[in-house]
């Protein structure tokens, strides 16, 4: 068989794993692959503007689409570059597999010209990571890098590339199967286990579902439903697990913990059994973790045993893949136990509703200002809860996952683990790459928007219509929501003075700009940006006193909220 | 409490990076880590002595379960094992003590590997207890170093779960 080079090797494995975009950069040591790229008919690099950008755009790709996100950059600082997107997508379990290049490998510890070592630096923010040293061994650990990065838990693998290895040559030697002796993610839940929780769910008198991004990630979607439906089992998510469960639905209670709603917060604190499915029990959700649902049994369904008794006890623990384990819980409730379901849960149901109605997730409208949380209630209104929306982090992401009503999975995404800021707009970039069709909006704060606005280049370059709604309160809004609650107004640090013109930003760089002051012009906004095809910034000038409420304080359990501002108005000291 | 954890391993280069980096970066402590090849090349085995309570060992053994590189696990203190560590040991007696080392050497049936004119270099192995006695009794003759490997351990042929 005729020697191919690594480079070549390299996209025929990619050309074989389906993939059609990568996201990334070119530099020095990379540029054997990038050539190769230059006429290669069958995968479009997408060059963005930053390697941040890239990889979260990828990042963004991967979770609308479910297919693993492909990241391409050079060594040393491309490769430095793409941390925090990695760490980003691992926190989230998102696949992703970043190829970097490297200096030679007779190079590699001399301190070369770029030269990192960014196995040793991603190690701890990785699924997996790999040096290659061998070409003979590239074709292998590039298939083993794609099914570790999309199998069990997914998670970021990053395969560092010397210039050697990719300009050596070896024979192209695809490994049909994949079998690696350390790695065996468990799928099926212990069926003991299963019946074991089966029993409890029959029992309980004020269970709750809480739903995570475990049940997106293995399309539990609608498993989940009929768990919720035939037990009449309402349902809160976290924030990762928006869109599994119908956020129109009946049972459903919208999102839980820091920011959640009052009801799901109530109906988690005072219930007698939590199922939680695929989630992880972050510290946005608990609050204090020895104060959390202390009446409760919980089941915890998810496919990383490491996240089960991490934070909080479980009393029954289900390792395996969330969407067959509920295909078999269904099963057993729906033929062995079938109690009257309705009658046993009326009184539970009762009184969330009660909570539902007592405080609903509300704020007070101003026909003078903008209030963020109109702006977002009108998106939903226009696009009728159908587009993708990605956020930035702070008080933008916290209101997207308030008041936009999820219905489906795969359209809300954001960076829930590592809460990073600049997130949203490259990954609307990777997503509306992956849904040509649909309605993306970037949900953004003006303080996120500027950490990666230069991605605005890539949308226009490549002709992706995505829109940001940027709620530009002039300051860091959330950072600036905590000192305003907890450090006396001392606004360290948060008011962003000089923001740029976003309008004369987007048309800068040959995108549309818009503009809204007032409330009767917001709807206009939007519905003339969705009315043009190309990427546009709408600039929401909001009021900028507004807090996300409810609010958990740090370190309370999550039924004591904040629920409003005191009634008088608050006179707010002025900025130093 | 304390444990000592065997670990089967992939024998790569970076596994053991990555296995110090999961302790360190989850605030884990390594008492001590001793690794070496097994029968087959490919396969190394770590014997890790680590301390905490129930919950942070539960998370420790899940933590390494979920690494790629490794390929089990076991928690030793839960079964009978055998475990023994070495020292070496470099010490300069004044002659008048010199057999008096040498006796006690013969009483925790160490060796005597290397002689100078002024130092004897003992190699003594057993459990932590006994390698910390035969350093106490030493102290007073006078040592120069010593160096320690660390804790290995191996379940016994017949184990049973304690």
């Amino acid at each position: 068989m005729a020697k191919m080079k690594g480079a070549e090797i390299l996209i025929e494995c990619l050309k074989r794993e389906g993939v059609k975009h990568i996201f990334g950069y070119p530099g020095g040591v990379i540029l054997d692959i990038f050539d190769l790229l230059y006429d290669d008919p069958d995968i479009k690099l997408i060059l963005t503007r930053h390697e941040q950008g890239a990889t979260h755009a990828a990042d963004g790709y991967a979770r609308v689409s479910g297919k693993p996100g492909v990241v391409l950059v050079t060594s040393g600082p491309g490769a430095t570059n793409t941390v925090t997107g990695i760490a980003t997508a691992y926190m989230d379990s998102v696949p992703l597999v970043i190829f970097t290049g490297q200096v030679p490998t007779f190079l590699i510890g001399n301190d070369a010209f770029q030269e990192a070592d960014i196995v040793g630096i991603t190690r701890p923010c990785t699924k997996y990571n790999i040096l290659v040293k061998d070409v003979k061994d590239l074709a292998k650990q590039i298939r083993e890098a794609f099914y570790i990065a999309t199998t069990g838990r997914p998670g970021p693998v990053l395969v560092d590339l010397p210039k050697d290895v990719t300009q050596g040559k070896a024979e192209f030697i695809w490994p049909e199967t994949v079998h690696i002796r350390s790695y065996n993610p468990t799928y099926e839940g212990n069926i003991y286990m299963i019946k074991k929780a089966a029993q409890e769910i029959a029992k309980a008198k004020k269970p709750v579902i809480i739903a995570g991004g475990g049940c997106i990630i293995s399309e539990a979607h609608e498993h989940l439903k009929e768990l919720a439906e035939m037990t009449q089992i309402p349902v809160a998510n976290t924030l990762m697990g928006l869109g599994s469960f119908p956020r129109t639905h009946e049972l459903s209670l919208g999102m839980l913990g820091m920011h959640g709603t009052y009801y799901a917060n109530m109906a988690v604190q005072n219930s007698d059994l939590i199922i939680a499915i695929g989630m992880r029990f972050d510290d946005r959700v608990t609050g204090k973790t020895d104060a959390f649902a202390p009446q409760a049994k919980i089941i915890h369904i998810d496919i990383d045993p490491t996240s089960i008794r991490k934070n909080v006890r479980v009393d029954i623990p289900i390792v395996g893949d969330v969407s067959r384990v509920l295909q078999v819980l269904n099963k057993i409730l729906k033929e062995e136990i079938k109690p009257q379901w309705e009658e046993v849960r009326k009184a539970w149901l009762k009184q969330i509703n009660q909570w539902k109605k007592e405080k609903p997730l509300t704020y007070e409208f101003d026909p003078e200002v903008i209030k963020p949380q109109y702006v977002i209630e009108k998106i939903y209104e226009i696009t009728k809860g159908d587009a993708i929306i990605t956020t930035e982090v702070g008080q933008n992401q916290m209101w997207a996952a308030q008041f936009y009503k999820f219905d489906k999975p795969r359209r809300f995404v954001t960076s829930g683990g590592l809460g990073t800021m600049g997130y949203g707009f490259p990954a609307a970039i990777g997503a509306q790459l992956a849904f040509p069709q649909m309605t993306v909006i970037d949900i953004a704060g003006d303080g996120s928007i500027q950490m990666n606005i230069q991605e605005l280049a890539t949308a226009v370059v490549y002709d992706l219509p995505v829109k940001v709604a940027i709620l530009n309160n002039s300051y860091l809004g959330m950072v600036r929501q905590w000192q305003e609650l907890f450090y006396n107004e001392r606004y360290s640090h948060t008011y962003l003075s000089t923001a740029p013109d976003f309008v004369k930003v987007a048309e800068a760089y040959g995108a549309v700009g818009l503009r809204a002051t007032k409330p009767s012009e917001v709807e206009p906004v939007i519905k003339e940006a969705l009315s043009i095809r190309k990427p546009v910034f709408m600039d929401f000038v909001v009021d900028w006193k507004e807090k996300v409420y409810p609010m958990v304080p740090p370190g309370a359990p999550i039924d004591q909220m904040i629920l409003e501002e005191k009634k008088k108005e608050r006179k707010l000291k002025a900025v130093k | 409490m304390r444990h000592t954890i065997s670990v089967l391993v992939e024998n790569k280069f970076g596994v053991l990076a990555r296995i110090a980096g999961l302790f360190s970066g989850r605030g884990y402590n390594i008492e001590s880590l001793s690794v070496g090849e097994t029968i087959d090349p490919q396969i190394s085995i770590m014997t890790i002595v680590t301390t905490g309570d129930d919950r942070v060992i539960e998370q420790i053994t899940k933590q390494l379960n979920r690494l790629v590189d490794v390929i089990k696990v076991v928690d030793l203190t839960e079964i009978d094992h055998v475990e023994r560590e070495m020292v070496l040991i470099k010490i300069a007696p004044r002659k008048e003590n010199r057999l008096e080392v040498l006796k006690t050497v013969e009483i925790f049936r160490g060796r005597v590997v290397d002689s100078g004119p002024t130092t004897y270099t003992i190699e003594v192995t057993g459990d932590e207890k006994k390698i910390q006695a035969f350093i106490e009794l030493m102290k007073p003759f006078g040592i120069k170093e010593f160096v320690r490997t660390g804790k290995v351990a191996i379940p016994r042929e017949i184990s049973q779960r304690k």
